[in-house]
């Protein structure tokens, strides 16, 4: 037994020697090693709802338009475009390329989001879709793919109905379920499309020549990419997968990868090493989500009110929380949301609850009286498992406590078993996050709208659900900011969520590293205009 | 022995039956909701998501149709629920030699660790090296894995900046290299067994009259040592290796994480965290059968070193 344990390890041996030890950066050849908390799990652009996946989707696809470098929608497979209230249309870069030379058209994409919209591919992002006139309807079932009012005049010209007016359409063009998909092609690899490097074509900057799953991934510069030559890097090696923190500094000390994000563990290790912590807002919102179902006690509004007035956003990032980067939550729209000119949050700042546990104290005495009962019963908080929703629910168990008297009972669930539990509404309160999908103020505001599924504490507000109709069809920024200011006011005055933070992460990067972009939308970090300095 | 051997097979089969059922149950009690994902989908989408993985079938039918599936000689447990696109048959073609090598090497340190420490300590018994290695063990057991791992990575940092070059990779795969650090954290628990068994063993062989009778005509210490009283010490840790070879290949998910390793382990864990019903029976399944096999291995090994086995 031992000797054939020794040939194993001889065989290994021999067949490893030689392996190089490579560094994170390489300026001659512009290469640089980086690590993904996880494997991508699903790279067909129409069905990939992840981060991870999303991240190298936007490395290696390109949809109408992108991204630049300041956020900015700039051309990307269509050369320039007319978007009015109705209809839009693209004229397509005839430089445009798929990884292996052949012309993008604008079939590629009447078939990519044709295929998404099918029910039968069971898209679980195609909502994103709907701007499209008929998406929806496909969509349930009741008109065939073929009905999508979206057209290929000829091989460089796309000509699209828009279901209403969507002003951030333009927006939308750059998200990975707009991204095109060759029909020939997906055909051709059926259930194994995306499953392989090779299973994939790609038209984006960089394509994908390896990946070795679970191990390692390797994205090279797109020879045929329309645009390659504002590409500095040559070669992006994902050469780890882990999910664990501590490693991935480690490895950073180690000199083996270029970016690291931290954790409230290893950001003191960071600052001990002396290395430059960086900081960023990621654009998501974390609050704390009411049941407003009928016979719950916080459908009663006196409950939430007396809540607002008692809870301090800015407490909870500075001594909860406690790392740098998160922002006080004090509103469902974060600040860097664009308004009519500047920032939406300046131009209808948020409506603020002062402190004011006398205040508190009697909006519960009025919620005891509505309700008819002497005593609150113990309200369950519903939270996931992760260190920091733990801390979170404890804190707001130990405030709701302390300053109204209030029982909290701290629900613990996993990932899966807490959805469902949101689902199907068992719970008081549950700790919610929200990321925008699109770079446009509805991506948040629409979330409390009577018929969005997502709004799991089934809010119900006539007046909110007019308001985001309203802003839905108008084209015009000052109708529907105006609109949304609305919404935000509402929020507050109904108390309908409990904003808490929006958050904010530290990380490190390789100080010879330049050009690398974060982003609130779409791959984050950005490496596609990075470049290794001496 | 073939009857023998055919036995234990029937019996192992038996098991790993009973292992898919349990699991099948216990998986579909587990509150939660595979298909559900932080974006609520339509009614429609949802309908789509069912019937792709056949939960739009009553429950015993789905349980048939995975025994069905699951039968030799192609045994297919399906489509990954996480993983889309990737089938669970390939999740373990490709994980699980991964794991098999760590585990190995791993095994390999801990046998050649316990069997030598433990021989040591018996020869040393009550003096300083038994002392010494003793309190290692004790250490080496109540310690979880996962401290361990980070104290060798970190090890491995400090010895990589005191070099100034990456003589040993903190974390990855690929190499020789990669493998040592990783192996051997994932071994200790394992080694730190062993050395006691074989301590405990080598103690009550050497009292035996046969190593009395081999003393008395005259045999050299050496040959005491290797030919009588190691051979017939190491059987019980022969015994408890078989297993352990399964629960070090198998449980090394804390290992994988932090040294970055694209073992099965990881997926094994992750499935039951998301709820990935074929990942779950697929991994549980093979994991099992390996088990059990492993077991029906070291019977059969027994045989071989201990001539009395096959007698009986």
């Amino acid at each position: 037994m031992r000797l054939t344990l020794t040939a194993y390890l001889l065989l290994f041996t021999i067949g490893c020697l030689g392996q190089v030890n490579a560094t994170s950066v390489d300026f001659d050849s512009q290469s640089i090693t980086i690590a993904f908390s996880e494997e991508p799990p699903q790279l067909n652009s129409m069905k990939a709802t992840d981060s991870v996946s999303i991240d190298v989707l936007s490395h290696t696809m390109e949809g109408l338009a992108r991204y630049d470098r300041r956020g900015q929608m700039v051309p990307g497979v269509a050369d320039r475009w007319e978007i009015d209230d109705r209809t839009a249309t693209f004229w397509l870069n005839k430089n445009a390329k798929w990884s292996d030379g052949v012309p993008v058209t604008a079939k590629d994409f009447v078939f990519a989001w044709r295929t998404a919209l099918d029910p039968a591919t069971a898209s679980e992002y195609a909502f994103i879709l709907y701007a499209l006139k008929n998406a929806e309807v496909i969509n349930k079932g009741e008109l065939p793919p073929t009905a999508l009012a979206v057209r290929a005049l000829d091989d460089h010209t796309l000509e699209i109905e828009l279901e209403r007016p969507t002003a951030y359409f333009i927006n939308l063009t750059a998200f990975a379920s707009y991204f095109p998909i060759r029909e020939e092609f997906y055909k051709k690899k059926g259930e194994r499309y995306a499953a392989d490097a090779s299973d994939l074509i790609y038209n984006g900057a960089f394509m994908m020549t390896e990946w070795v799953h679970g191990a390692s991934l390797k994205l090279v510069k797109n020879p045929h990419y329309w645009n390659k030559d504002s590409i500095s890097l040559n070669a992006i090696n994902v050469d780890y997968i882990t999910a664990d923190s501590r490693s991935q500094l480690n490895l950073f000390i180690d000199g083996k990868i270029v970016h690291t994000q931290l954790d409230g563990d290893t950001y003191k290790d960071a600052l001990s090493q002396k290395f430059r912590i960086r900081r960023f807002t990621t654009g998501v919102i974390y609050f704390q989500e009411y049941n407003h179902r009928p016979g719950r006690i916080t459908a009663n509004k006196n409950v939430r009110k007396a809540i607002q007035h008692v809870f301090d956003p800015h407490e909870m990032v500075n001594r909860v929380l406690a790392t740098p980067g998160n922002l006080p939550g004090e509103s469902l729209f974060p600040v860097w949301l664009n308004g009519v000119k500047g920032k939406f949050r300046q131009e209808y700042p948020a409506p603020r609850a002062k402190i004011d546990v006398s205040l508190a104290r009697k909006y519960l005495e009025n919620a005891k009286t509505e309700l008819g009962i002497k005593e609150i019963p113990p309200l369950v908080l519903l939270v996931g498992e992760s260190p920091t929703a733990t801390k979170n629910a404890e804190y707001m168990q130990g405030l709701l406590k302390s300053k109204l008297g209030l029982d909290i009972k701290i629900d613990k669930q996993t990932f899966k078993q807490r959805l469902a539990k949101m689902s199907s509404g068992d719970f008081d309160m549950v700790g919610a996050g929200w990321g925008p999908d699109y770079d446009d103020v509805m991506t948040f505001g629409d979330l409390y709208a009577s018929w969005n599924l997502n709004n799991r504490g089934r809010y119900i507000n006539p007046e909110y659900d007019r308001l985001v109709r309203v802003a839905m069809n108008s084209s015009v920024p000052q109708v529907r900011m105006d609109a949304m200011g609305e919404m935000q006011q509402i929020l507050f005055d109904d108390a309908v969520l409990l904003p808490t933070s929006e958050q904010g992460i530290i990380y490190l990067i390789h100080p010879k590293l330049k050009g690398v972009t974060r982003r609130v939308i779409g791959a984050d970090p950005d490496y596609t205009y990075a470049r290794v300095v001496k | 022995m073939i009857v023998y051997t055919l036995k234990r097979l029937l019996a192992g089969v038996i098991t790993v039956w009973f292992i898919a059922t349990a699991t099948f149950i216990a998986m579909h009690q587990v509150p939660g909701d595979p298909l559900l994902n932080d974006k609520a989908v339509s009614a429609e989408i949802r309908k789509n998501l069912e019937r792709r993985y056949g939960l739009d079938k009553p429950i015993t039918h789905q349980y048939l149709i995975f025994l069905r599936n699951m039968l030799p000689p192609n045994p297919d447990f399906g489509i990954s629920f996480t993983q889309q696109n990737r089938r669970v048959n390939d999740i373990i073609k490709d994980h699980f030699p991964v794991s098999a090598i760590l585990g190995l090497l791993a095994i390999f340190f801990s046998a050649a660790g316990g069997v030598l420490f433990g021989a040591l300590t018996a020869i040393y018994r009550n003096r300083l090296p038994d002392i010494v290695i003793m309190f290692l063990v004790i250490l080496g057991i109540s310690v979880p894995s996962f401290v361990f791992a980070a104290l060798g990575q970190l090890l491995l940092v400090n010895v990589n900046s005191l070099m100034g070059y990456s003589l040993i990779p903190v974390a990855g795969w690929g190499s020789f290299t990669h493998m040592l650090m990783p192996s051997l954290v994932l071994g200790l628990g394992t080694m730190a067994l062993l050395t006691r068994l074989m301590r405990t063993s080598m103690l009550d062989v050497v009292n035996e009259d046969y190593i009395k009778t081999a003393r008395a005509k005259g045999l050299s210490p050496q040959r005491i040592f290797f030919k009588h009283q190691l051979r017939n010490a190491i059987l019980p840790v022969i015994t408890v290796l078989g297993p352990q070879i399964a629960v070090i290949t198998t449980g090394g998910f804390i290992v994988e994480l932090v040294f970055a390793i694209p073992g099965l382990g990881r997926y094994f864990v992750q499935a039951v965290q998301q709820l990935d019903y074929t990942v779950i029976m697929g991994t549980t399944v093979f994991y099992g059968a390996f088990l059990v096999f492993m077991v029906i291995v070291v019977d059969i090994l027994y045989g071989f070193i201990d001539p009395r086995v096959r007698v009986q």
